[in-house]
This record gives structure tokens, sequence and C-alpha cells, in this order.
């Protein structure tokens, strides 16, 4: 078979199984596109910015755990995708993304519409490749699926020349089925001296914690992290991005830790003895001030990334290795040994965990005049059965949402972690409704987020994507004005948006419906109107409190145990105290 | 603590973007950097000689190694090791006394003087980084006027090598 680059490239994608390329046509990759046009097992998706196609294509890829694909042309088409890429990275993200270049002979011209992408997109890029032969692209490609979707994922980027996908060239085409590379070999099974050293550990602990994070969704771990906490009895706590590994609604479950996390599960943290951290990554968010992380605590850490461990916290017990393999031989052990967790002390562990329990960190104002955020979305969580997929933009609304909606299973909550990207949430959920275009999909977003990525209301039209957009909106950048509230006395330096959109005709002239919901009593009943539409974009902009904080709160590079409390809480306890 | 890093990376276009990129972007330090093909063209070798806590040091290699072009790495401070750079320096010797000196200098250093004019002395010298160093503190009588260094190699002493 005879085929030129721009059919190869093609070839390529349907040989690896790929169902949706997200994209956006231009000069240098219209061979490309020529070459897609009479076929249809690759559905191209087309965007409306090339940032949206990035993040299409991460939601894609984080709802389903395949590799998302973008096609995107040179300059611009690659620089606008710059950001959806260092938000792939950031999350690790298996995605392969394939820019169009200026052809080989004008590459450094300073051509029209060249930019270095390869150089641009280097910081924030598992790999990347510029294809200079064509004899190379079947080979590269399949080098760019094996390296972004194996060891700790990660976007690639593949930057294509326009002469490469000449249809006037033709050559044999063969996909190799398997590819080695030499400098790369990812570890996967862990060491099983350090596996029992950590199961030792781990059974001799008074006060131990489990905190768990994205790499257990990424490296498809639930299952035996399920099995490996309820066979411990041992209490779990989850990063942002690892919420749903384990069942938020099961009682071992604290809820989030760091910034924004429960109160008993960062007083956990910080009085723990033995900490065992799965998958996650010890961000700066999460850890608060290093000097007292987990003062007390004996520290082990399974990471599929050897440089992810002693990073930031120096760990007692490390465990380079892919999170459902070390879990699987951990509970093996586990089931082997004589040895038995110290019931005694787990049981006075749990005592003060439930002290810590009774504070309900989690309590606001139910009696307000005005709809209070928290209530948005444990509506939403009631109306859709807990079983939606939840994207997320950036700020407050992100964090109630992974605070209140209390997701069962992995997969489900999709957000921008790492980069803390705005305008991230309508082009995932995008890209997860064409994964399961039967469930419900539902963008948490706020007034700010959602002007960043709102042309995309254009595109679920286009496929008919019944996204359900919940935007609060409280009129500021909320979290912006939350740090300037505790922060800056109370100095709210342009965070203050003025003439906000009338989000309904908005979102009807786009050809959706928009519902705007102002009062208490209208909220269940209008979301339910609203959710009954199963075969429509609906935008819900919900008029939240102004001033709501997101409670509880540590201060940046202050201790687990120094938070700011919603003051509808209960009374401070200090269970320590009271129990000695 | 200084340390040499050596590294076996794939000889492809921007390969050496890659590790100076890693370097800028994460903040640490680089004294000097060297890289050539070796007997097998599809690989350089590359000399980093670089500084820092033990733990920055750690973090160092794993970012390296996490690279994908990186095939292989070896921290030659970690073991006996033999490290060279080589220098080319040019001084002013247009008396006779400063000629006698340089001279001098030169031989003591175990250096060699690679090009003569009436006014000056190009020599040059090989030894670890701390001699030329010091070859350059002798000269402190002397007008230098252009001092070329290739920064450092090395490899590990006896049967212990970085190789496929």
């Amino acid at each position: 078979m005879e085929l030129s680059g721009g059919e190869i490239l093609v070839q390529c994608l349907k040989d690896e199984g790929v169902e949706y390329l997200f994209g956006y046509p231009g000069g240098a990759v219209l061979h490309i596109y020529d070459a897609l046009y009479n076929q249809e097992k690759v559905k191209h998706i087309l965007v409306r910015h090339e940032q949206a196609a990035t993040h299409a294509a991460d939601g894609y890829a984080r709802a389903t755990n395949k590799p998302g694909v973008v096609l995107v042309t040179s300059g611009p088409g690659a620089t606008n995708a710059v950001t959806g890429i260092a938000t792939a990275y950031m999350d690790s993200i298996p995605m392969v993304v394939i820019t169009g270049q200026v052809a080989t002979a004008n590459i450094g011209s300073d051509a029209f519409q060249e930019v270095d992408s390869v150089g641009i997109t280097r910081p924030c890029v598992k790999h990347n490749f510029l294809v200079k032969d064509i004899n190379d692209l079947a080979e590269t490609f399949k080098k760019a699926f094996y390296v972004a979707t194996t060891g700790r994922p990660g976007p690639v980027v593949v930057d294509v020349p326009k002469d490469i996908t000449d249809p006037n060239i033709k050559i044999p085409y063969h996909y190799p089925e398997t590819v080695e590379m030499r400098s790369y070999q990812p570890t996967l099974k862990g060491h099983t001296g350090q596996i029992k050293r950590a199961v030792d550990l781990l059974l001799s602990a008074k006060k131990p914690m489990i905190y768990t994070g994205g790499g257990v969704v990424l490296g498809k771990g639930s299952e035996e992290l399920r099995k490996f906490v309820r066979k411990l009895g041992y209490p779990i706590t989850s990063t942002l991005m690892g919420l749903g590994a384990y069942p938020a609604s099961d009682k071992q479950f604290m809820g989030m830790l760091g910034m924004h996390g429960t109160y008993e599960a960062n007083m956990a943290m910080h009085d723990c003895d033995v900490l065992i951290a799965i998958g996650a990554r010890f961000d700066d968010r999460v850890t608060g001030k290093i000097a007292e992380f987990c003062p007390h605590a004996k520290i082990v850490h399974i990471d599929i990334d050897p440089s992810s461990i002693s990073k930031t916290i120096e760990v007692d017990v490390p465990i380079v290795g892919n999170v459902p393999d070390v879990l699987q031989e951990m509970n093996t052990l586990l089931e082997e040994t004589d040895k038995k967790p110290n019931q005694k002390a787990i049981d006075a562990w749990w005592d003060i965990i439930n002290s810590w329990r009774a504070k309900k960190c989690m309590s606001y104002d139910r009696q307000s005049d005005k709809i209070k955020p928290q209530m948005v979305i444990e509506m939403l969580h009631e109306i859709t059965d807990g079983k939606a997929y939840l994207t997320s933009d950036v700020g407050q609304h992100q964090m109630w949402a992974a605070q209140y909606y209390g997701f069962d299973e992995p997969n489900r909550w999709i957000n921008s972690g790492g980069l803390g990207t705005m305008g991230f949430g309508l082009p995932a959920a995008m890209g997860v409704q064409f994964a399961y275009p039967d469930d419900t999909v539902i963008c948490v977003t706020g007034e700010g987020s959602i002007q960043m990525c709102i042309q995309e209301l254009s595109t679920c039209l286009q496929y008919g994507l019944p996204v359900k957009i919940v935007a609060l909106n409280n009129r500021y950048l909320g979290m912006v004005r939350q740090w300037q509230e505790f922060f800056y006395e109370n100095r709210y330096s342009h965070s203050y948006m003025e003439s906000l959109p009338d989000f309904v005709k908005l979102t009807e002239s786009y050809g959706h419906v928009g519902i705007r919901i102002e009062k208490p009593e209208d909220l269940r009943k209008e979301l339910e109107r609203g959710f009954a539409m199963k075969d429509r974009l609906v935008f819900f902009d919900i008029v939240t409190d102004q001033t709501e904080n997101v409670y509880p709160m540590i201060a940046q590079g202050k201790a687990h145990n120094d938070m700011h409390m919603s003051p509808y809480c209960e009374p401070p306890q200090d269970p320590e105290r009271e129990l000695s | 603590m200084r340390h040499i890093i050596s590294i076996l990376i794939e000889n492809e276009a921007g390969a050496l973007s890659r590790v100076a990129g890693l370097f800028s972007a994460r903040g640490y330090n680089i004294e000097s950097l060297t890289v050539a093909p070796t007997e097998d063209p599809t690989l350089s070798r590359m000399t980093i000689v670089t500084s820092g806590t033990e733990r920055i040091i750690e973090q160092i290699t794993k970012q390296l190694n996490k690279l994908v072009d990186v095939v292989k790495l070896l921290d030659l401070t970690e073991g006996a090791h033999i490290e060279r750079e080589m220098m080319l320096i040019k001084v002013k010797a247009s008396t006779m006394a400063q000629r006698e000196d340089v001279k001098r200098l030169a031989d003591i250093f175990r250096g060699h003087i690679i090009d003569v004019t009436s006014s000056t002395y190009t020599i040059e010298l090989t030894g670890a980084c701390a001699k030329l160093d010091s070859f350059i503190d002798a000269l402190a009588e002397h007008k230098i006027i252009e001092t070329v260094r290739s920064g450092v190699s090395g490899i590990a002493r006896g049967e212990k090598s970085l190789h496929l």
C-alpha cells in the first residue's frame, strides 16, 4: 500500500484506534485535512479555538484513560494549543498533539505562520518530535503514542512540516506493531523488598493515614486501592486529582486534603505516624508548610515517576512502580502475613478522627436567602444520583465541586489541578460527552472562567453535545476576591467584573437553552427542568452569594493544623487535649 | 557540592536544548557542559558539571534520566574518576622577562606553547578544572589576552564505565 504523508498520518491514527481528532485547519495542515476528507473512521471535531481542541482531547483522555488526539496548524495554531498542552502536562494526561509546520525548506526563514513549535512546547511536553523525513512518519507516531501512554503519561507533540504530507509523494506504509526505545523504559513493577518494608511499616502503625492522588486514577488502580484500604481499615484522604478513586461515600474516606481539604483530613495528616502516599506528588497545595508536613510520620511513597519521590518531601520507603501492580503485591502480602493491624490503636485513632469530624467543617448557611454555591453542588449530586461526569474550570467553584459533589467512581471528576487553567471546563466537557454520549456531563464553572472558552458553545451546537453548564455567578473572580479579603485587607483589586453578558441570551444566540436562577426556592425546580432536557445544552446562570468563601482554608505556607474555618461549623475543640 | 554527571544521549537534533532547558527551567546550576558524539554516532556523550545539595543533585539526576532522549547516566563524582579540561590561553609576552616567565610557568604546569608571535604566547594546557584555575592564578603578573576552556569531560577509573 503506497500512501502520501497525509494519508500515512491518518492511517496511523486509525491503526492506533483513535476515535476522535480535535482540531482546527490551516495552511500547513491542509494536506492532512484532505486525507481526512474521504474517511469516517477518525471523526474530526472542529473546535472554535485551538486551546479548546487540546482541552477537549484532554477531557476525553481523563474520562476514558485513552490518549486524546489533537491536530492544529503551524504558528498561531500551535501557540494557541500550548496552554492546553501545559495543562495536560501538569496533570500527566496522555495526549498526542500534531502540529503542522512550514515546509522543511522554509524552517528557520521566518516563514508565514512559522514558529519553533518543538522549542516552544519542549518545557511542557513529555517528549516531542519534528518529522523531517516521510519515511520516519509512521514510526514516529508509534513512538508518540507509546511515550504518551506509558510510564507517567503526558502530552507528546509531533511537528509535521507541510512537505512531509505532500499528496504527490507516496511511500509504502507499514505501521509497527511495537516499538523499542533504548532511552525510554518505564518501570512498572515495584521493588519487592521495599514493598515488604512498606507493608511491615503500615502494619506497625498506630495512627496511619493513606493519601492518594491522580496516579491512582491514571494508573487504573482504583480497584486494588479499594481492596487495600478496606483490608487495612485505615483512614484515607485524596488530593484534588485523585477524587473518586476511593468512594467519597465510604466511611473510611475523610474527604480531600490540602489547602481546601477537610478539617479531619488535614488534622490527621498532621498527627499521623505512618503515611502512605499513592500516586500523589506532594504538591504545594497539599503539603502546606514543608517543614511542618506530617511531622511525626514515617512516609511510604508509591509513584511511577522516580523524580516525584523525595522531590519536596523526603520519604522513608520509596517504591517506584505502577500503582495497581504495587498495590496488588501489597494486597497479596497483607493476605499472606500473620501480622494484623494494631486494632486497639487504630480504634483509638478513629475516635480522635471522629471527634474532628464532629466539627462538621463543611457546614454552611443553609437558611440564607441567597443561593449558596455549596447547595448548588449538593443538589447536582442529588439530581444526577452522583453519577455525572463533572468538569470544572478554576477557582472557588472548582473547590466547591470537589468538596460537595462526592465522587464515588474514578474518571468522573475532570479538572485542571496542576496548571489551574481557567477555560478548561467547557471544552473538557465536550471531550467527555463525545466519549460518553449517553451520560450526563456537567461543566461547573464561574462567570469568569466560562468566558475564557465560551466560543465552544458553537462547537456544542454543531455536534449536538447536551452538556449542562452550571455557572456559579457571583460577579467576582471569587478565589481572587477571597484571597484579597483574607490577605489584602479587602482591597478587591480588579476582581469585580462589570458588564457581564446576559448569559441566557448569549446561550440562546448560540442555539442552546439558557436558564437564570436567582432565588434559593427556585433552584431545585429549575435545575430539574434543565436536566430533564436530555438532548439539549443548558446553561444555568445561577446568581450565588457574592461573598461566600471556600472553607476550610490553609493559607499558603501554613501547616495542616492551621486552618481558616467556616463560621458555621461546630465550636472549635481540641480532641487531643480532651482525650489525654 | 560539585558533581560531574556524564550522560549518554540520543544524538538527535534538539537533544542538547532538552538538557539545557531542563537546567534553566528548574533553576539548577551548570558550571560547564560538553557534548560530542561517541564511537557510536547515534549516541552523544555529555558531561555536565553542576553543584547543589545532595537533594538537588538527586533531583538533577532523576530529571535527566526522565528525559526521553537520555539513555544512561552516571554521576562520576560518586566514585573514583578522571576529570580533564583543555584550555587555550593567549598571554602577552613582548619583553624577554615576560617571555621567560610565561614559558617557565607553562613548563611547570606541563603546558605547551602552541603559537608564538613577537608579542604573544598561546599555551595549551590540559588537566582537572582546578589545575587550569591555578595556572590562571599563576599568570597574575601577566596580561591574559584570551582564555578558551573546553569544559570538563570525565571518565570513571577502573572497570566501571558508562556504555550501552
